[in-house]
């Protein structure tokens, strides 16, 4: 197999396909909340990231939108992983989430980023970084 | 005939499959040579010197126009204004004689399937102006019915802006059908011929249409370097687009008159350089010919039609192969266009994913993307080949489709 289907192989692994097809956190949230749209103009991707704060904890985090399997395996995952973590953890785990996706072989082997691991293979696409990190943008603004 | 070895890049990645026409073409040996050439033998700035070298520059310049306007059947190459390319010709029409004969309460018509190049101007014009944007619905088949279009024409119609070929569907339209219902009702018609400068026999005369659009670098010339054909009349009748140096004639404290065509539309050092490339293109597609260009692509898209809708799931947009240039959009179950490119991208397929710049379009289409292939001289079967085993590449990663 040439390097570059093995790359793809790697990209495109069950558990990213899993919540693409199925992903968790998908939907409105209920009672108040803040939500942040990012798009990418350039491919048509979209997610509206719904998020509710109690205290310093997140609470409540949902999304909507559509895209490709990497901007929306990676909403799924990223609003199950931050779910019940309080801003500064999850601001943490979103700077080491970018590490990984920016191509950062220390931070692909990071046990705290757990499931997000899966994502580490889209840093050998530079041009679905964007796809990668279109809902922890949103994430990030929310939280801001 | 394989022409691969003529398009130094296609020949240095033999592995390559280069299935992205529509967005920029490959260039051949013969265009990057003229470009060198020029700036070895002929550089210096157009119209300015009174030595010998920019006379030199200046012919090549003018020379250049003549053998363009030639292959588009003009023969009065004055009315060959040199643009960036397709968007900046079609803003020039928008601004100049939008800004002059457009007034509040009037209609400008355009199709759903138009590029943001010739959809925006218009829109703003008619924003600005407080016209009226009409846009003509497509038929399912992704084609523009004259008849549905006519319906759109009243007597406050100034302007019927049209593709003659879809960038995103690659349906070919109308177009002398289309320029005489423009004609009998008073209003001009532009035509962005974006897509089928590349790839059919143009005669500007022909076809009827009172302005014409094109960009080099779909055409195997140069980035940054295409033009607007106008009618003589229109075109003196429409002031300035840019003002500055070249485009005037006498320049008074209070005020200046402007040069003749097609300087007036030329403000500023033009792109000379890109313009004998160009020329070199045109050149290069006249020797084959572009009946057999056509051909050529015809088949090709005959072939990729059939080969694409015999696979599960897989959906393509728009007409037949008779009433499409070499462009196929599809869809492929859920796998997403984006996936998909990106996938081929591995197995050295270039295609294109997303919007192609139609967003209209994909609203009535009712998708965020498709996947699209498109043909030009250099490619072959084999590039077929490749592209069908990269689709099933990515059937294969992504299992049955669970929509
Ligand atoms: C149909 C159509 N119109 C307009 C354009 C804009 O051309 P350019 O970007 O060269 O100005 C394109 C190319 O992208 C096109 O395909």
């Amino acid at each position: 197999m040439s390097e570059n289907a093995a790359n793809i192989q790697a990209m495109y692994q069950e558990l990213i396909l899993d919540h693409y097809r199925r992903p968790r956190n998908k939907g409105e949230l209920e009672g108040e909340h803040t939500t942040v749209a990012m798009k990418n103009p350039l491919c048509g991707d979209e997610v509206y990231l719904h998020l509710s704060l109690e205290g310093d904890r997140v609470n409540g985090i949902s999304f909507t939108g559509r895209g490709c399997s990497i901007s929306q395996a990676a909403a799924s995952m990223i609003t199950q992983a931050v779910k019940g973590k309080t801003s500064d953890e999850a601001e943490a785990l979103g700077a080491r989430y970018r590490e990984m996706i920016m191509g950062d072989k220390e931070a692909a082997t990071d046990k705290s980023l757990g499931q997000l691991r899966a994502l580490s293979g889209v840093s050998k696409f530079p041009a679905r970084v964007k796809c990668a990190l279109l809902a922890w943008n949103a994430l990030e603004e929310g939280l801001r | 005939m394989n022409r691969r070895s003529d398009f130094p890049l296609l020949a240095m990645n033999p592995g390559l499959h280069y299935l992205d026409s529509a967005a920029t073409s490959q260039k051949p040996r013969a265009v990057l040579d003229a470009i060198v050439n020029f700036y070895e033998t002929s550089n210096a700035n157009p119209h300015r010197g009174a030595y010998d070298l920019s006379v030199k520059a200046t012919d090549a310049y003018h020379g250049a126009r003549d053998r363009i306007a030639r292959f588009f059947g003009v023969s009065d190459p004055a009315t060959l204004i040199f643009t960036r390319g397709t968007t900046e010709a079609i803003n020039l029409v928008a601004s100049s004689w939008g800004g002059a004969n457009v007034a509040e309460g009037d209609e400008i018509v355009v199709t759903g399937m138009e590029h943001h190049a010739n959809f925006v101007p218009w829109q703003q014009l008619a924003i600005a102006k407080r016209a009226r944007l009409r846009i003509c619905e497509l038929e399912p088949d992704g084609t523009v019915k004259v008849a549905r279009l006519a319906e759109l024409v009243t007597k406050r119609t100034r302007i019927i802006a049209f593709s003659h070929v879809s960038n995103a569907l690659g349906t070919i339209n109308p177009v002398r059908e289309i320029a005489a219902i423009a004609r009998g009702a008073g209003a001009i018609s532009v035509c962005d011929g974006a897509q089928s400068a590349p790839h059919l026999a143009v005669d500007f005369h022909d076809l009827g249409v009172d302005f014409y659009a094109f960009s080099g670098h779909k055409m195997l010339g140069p980035m940054g370097i295409g033009g607007l054909i106008g009618r003589r009349a229109l075109l003196e009748g429409m002031p300035p687009y840019q003002t500055g140096g070249d485009m005037i004639e006498f320049v008074k404290d209070a005020d200046t008159t402007w040069n003749v065509l097609p300087h007036k539309f030329e403000a500023g050092t033009p792109n000379a350089a890109n313009a004998v490339g160009l020329a070199a293109a045109v050149d290069y597609l006249a020797a084959i010919g572009m009946d057999e260009v056509r051909r050529h692509e015809l088949a090709l898209i005959e072939s990729a039609m059939t080969r694409l809708s015999a696979i599960d799931d897989l959906h393509i947009y728009g007409p037949g192969p008779a009433q499409r240039s070499g462009v196929v959009s599809f869809t492929l179950g859920d796998v997403h266009p984006h996936d998909l490119a990106t996938i081929l991208d591995g197995a050295g397929v270039c295609i294109r994913a997303g919007h192609h710049c139609a967003q209209p379009l994909m609203r009535r289409l009712n998708v965020p993307a498709t996947a699209r292939a498109s043909f030009y001289v250099y490619n072959d079967e084999s590039d077929i080949d490749a592209l069908v085993a990269g689709i099933m590449t990515a059937k294969a990663l992504f299992g049955p489709a669970h929509v």
